[in-house]
């Protein structure tokens, strides 16, 4: 990454003359926060003691036994307070808001855990909140939206556009532009206007380097592959931060197929979008040929945006990472086999790249080893489960 | 002389503050916007900013959001844009400047689109989302085709960098005269005067402000500390209002009638 936070051609601040000077200011506070030993025993302290880090790397062995070939490490993510990764990097960007002395947290959130988090962490810091949400996104995630209010949080519906997570985006940036004086934005991925791509990576980072650890404790080796959800990218990227430097491990990014590529309704970003710009950095967008950003699709609403960070752009071109996609179907079945062989409900999200190991281990050898990113829990998807099993069902029905 | 210009030139010969209209090319499709123009000119309207519609609109309050929405939902696309150009430069000489995002400018190409918007007629280009320090990229291909890359200051902007964004500025500096994303608003900050002073002083081409502007009021207030003014929301709410194509027209060119009267030297006073 540059100083100006370009990635190869992609990344960027591609943001309204209004931000731009808030973004040099949290560019600095982020700089001289990074290494400073204060800030950093207090980000430390509180994911040991508050978000129960380090989280366990835990060997499947049910799921290994069935899939019958590599043996397959879950980092469980899941087990974190709030029960998601996001936890990690709203924890640190919280802290530098209040640095900052900025009273007032915003957050966009797409199923909910990252809105969770940023609530929870104002609460814990005593600085307000407010969530924007898809109006999609507040009835496929309706547990969550409890959550936040009962943190003390306000949910903002947001009903333009599509109604998802990049509308939310768009309303929450709108609202910064409004309110940047006093207002912190939370970015809960590896995607918008650097420093947030470099900074959520920087909070996210501690998935990929106790991993790293773990596996070598347990297994005396590095794995071979390690396989991530990728949404905007921030559970992949924390997890790839402990390996990139490490050539022989396979980094593998998962995507939302949708009802699959071919129909057009899916959120494969990288997979099949083309280069573009959107909330302030340059990235693999799903657009059309004028430019307008295309409606996505997928089961999992955490997945459901139509962009993703700019640093997995410039690993897929460079070839560090291999990026794949996983449809729903695919993602429950994942799902259901988790519950069954392990007693673990994982994400939506995380059953993505379940779905990818699950796909994988079997062409491999027992003494290989994968480790999946599970990013997060299930509870809040139990709706959406049996809903999306119907709606295959339907489909099926009709084909 | 290009025509943004000779319009400040016209406008200082006769001792009157610049009237900037915004409308999105394409509301509700590109036959009203040919029929718009040349009747906003008419009313008094010295530059034209044609907004290309966009589908993520972030930098802008539901006026403009929903006025989007109508320009792309009769399939308003960027080529469609130039052609109206082209229409309308055989009917009037009022400068056009492409108020668009990045990225629908990015996707058509652009070194094609800065030839084909200045062979078309365009004179000048504003790119809402590309502030300095993604400018390099923009500013070779309109340097070849001519096309002046109009700047944004913001209320946030610092006075160094206020005139770092000024220093070599084209065409006009657009100061933003709200913390916040465009919509008619009932006021305008105080510190509005200082942002436009430092704009002035550091700029060689003129400073216009612009956002929430909605009556000719306020239009008057802000053009004492600018050399002219934009209206955005208010104007494009006007031509969505009610009646049918021929009474929106009518409103909206009155309703630039009416500030473009507010601008001149005895404005209001008459
Ligand atoms: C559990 C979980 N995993 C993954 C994601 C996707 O985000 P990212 O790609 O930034 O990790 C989300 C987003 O809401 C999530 O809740």
């Amino acid at each position: 990454m540059t100083p100006t936070g370009h990635y190869g051609i992609y990344g960027g601040q591609y943001v309204a003359e209004t931000l731009m000077p808030a973004l040099q200011e949290l560019t600095a506070v982020f700089e001289a926060s990074r290494t400073d030993p204060a800030f950093l025993a207090e980000f430390h302290g509180l994911l040991r003691d508050y978000v129960g880090r380090e989280s366990p790397l835990y060997l499947a062995r049910r799921l290994t036994e069935h899939c019958g070939g590599a043996r397959v490490y879950l980092k469980r993510e899941d087990l974190n307070h709030t029960g998601a990764h996001k936890i990690n990097n709203t924890l640190g960007q919280g802290l530098l808001a209040r640095r900052m002395q900025k009273p007032r947290l915003i957050a966009e959130t797409g199923a909910g855990m990252h809105g969770v988090a940023t609530a929870t962490v104002a609460a814990l810091l005593g600085l307000r909140c407010e969530v924007f949400m898809g109006c999609e996104d507040i009835e496929r995630q309706a547990p969550n939206v409890q959550r936040m209010q009962a943190l003390g949080a306000t949910v903002t519906p947001v009903s333009s556009g599509t109604a998802t997570l990049k509308d939310a985006m768009n309303e929450a940036l709108r609202n910064w532009v409004a309110t940047v004086r006093d207002t912190f934005y939370v970015i809960g991925t590896v995607a918008g206007p650097h420093p947030y791509p470099a900074m959520v990576r920087f909070f996210q980072a501690v998935i990929g380097e106790e991993a790293r650890r773990q596996i070598l404790e347990k297994e005396g080796r590095l794995p071979d592959a390690v396989i991530a959800c990728v949404g905007g990218g921030s559970n992949a990227m924390g997890l790839f931060a402990g390996f990139i430097d490490d050539p022989a491990v396979g980094l593998i990014g998962v995507e939302a197929g949708g009802y699959g590529l071919a129909t057009g309704k899916h959120a494969a970003s990288i997979c099949a979008g083309s280069v573009g710009i959107l909330h302030g950095n340059k990235t693999y967008l799903l657009q059309d040929d004028q430019g307008q950003i295309r409606n996505t699709h997928s089961v999992s609403a955490g997945l459901d945006y139509p962009g993703v960070g700019p640093e997995h752009a410039y690993l897929h071109d460079c070839g560090r990472a291999t990026y794949c996609t996983i449809d729903d179907r695919e993602a429950i079945a994942a799902f259901d086999l988790l519950c069954r062989t392990e007693g673990i409900i994982p994400a939506l999200e995380s059953a993505h790249a379940l779905a990818e190991a699950i796909r994988r281990a079997p062409t491999m050898r027992p003494d290989q080893i994968l480790v999946v990113n599970l990013s997060g829990r299930g509870d809040k998807d139990m709706d959406n489960v049996t809903k999306a099993r119907a709606a295959l069902a339907g489909k099926q029905g009709a084909a | 002389m290009n025509r943004i210009d000779a319009a400040f030139k016209a406008c200082r010969r006769d001792r009157r503050k610049a009237l900037v209209a915004f409308l999105t090319a394409g509301d509700p499709d590109l036959d009203a916007t040919a029929e718009i123009v040349p009747a906003l000119a008419a009313a008094g309207a010295d530059i034209i900013e044609l907004g290309v519609p966009f589908s993520d609109p972030m930098a802008d309050g539901p006026t403009i959001q929903e006025s989007s929405q109508r320009a792309l939902a009769t399939g308003t696309t960027l080529d469609g844009i130039l052609d109206c150009v082209r229409r309308l430069r055989r009917q009037t000489q009022v400068p056009v400047v492409l108020f668009s995002y990045y990225n629908v400018i990015f996707r058509h190409g652009l070194d094609r689109l800065t030839a084909e918007a200045a062979a078309a007629g365009v004179d000048g280009l504003l790119l809402v989302d590309v502030p300095l320090e993604e400018l390099d990229e923009v500013r070779p291909s309109c340097r070849q085709a001519g096309l002046p890359l109009i700047r944004l200051v913001a209320p946030t902007t610092p006075p160094e960098r206020i005139e770092r964004i000024c220093r070599d500025a084209e065409g006009f500096v657009y100061c933003i005269t709200v913390t916040g994303v465009t919509g008619a608003r009932a006021a305008l900050p105080a510190d509005l005067e200082a942002e436009l002073a430092r704009a002035r002083a550091a700029s060689p081409v003129p400073v216009v402000a612009g956002f929430g502007i909605a009556s000719p009021e306020m239009a008057r207030t802000v053009a004492a500390h600018a050399d002219g003014v934009v209206v955005g929301s208010a104007l494009v709410k006007c031509l969505a209002g009610p009646g049918g194509r021929a009474e929106r027209i009518a409103a909206g060119a009155a309703f630039i009638a009416s500030l473009a009267e507010a601008l001149r030297p005895t404005g209001g006073n008459a």
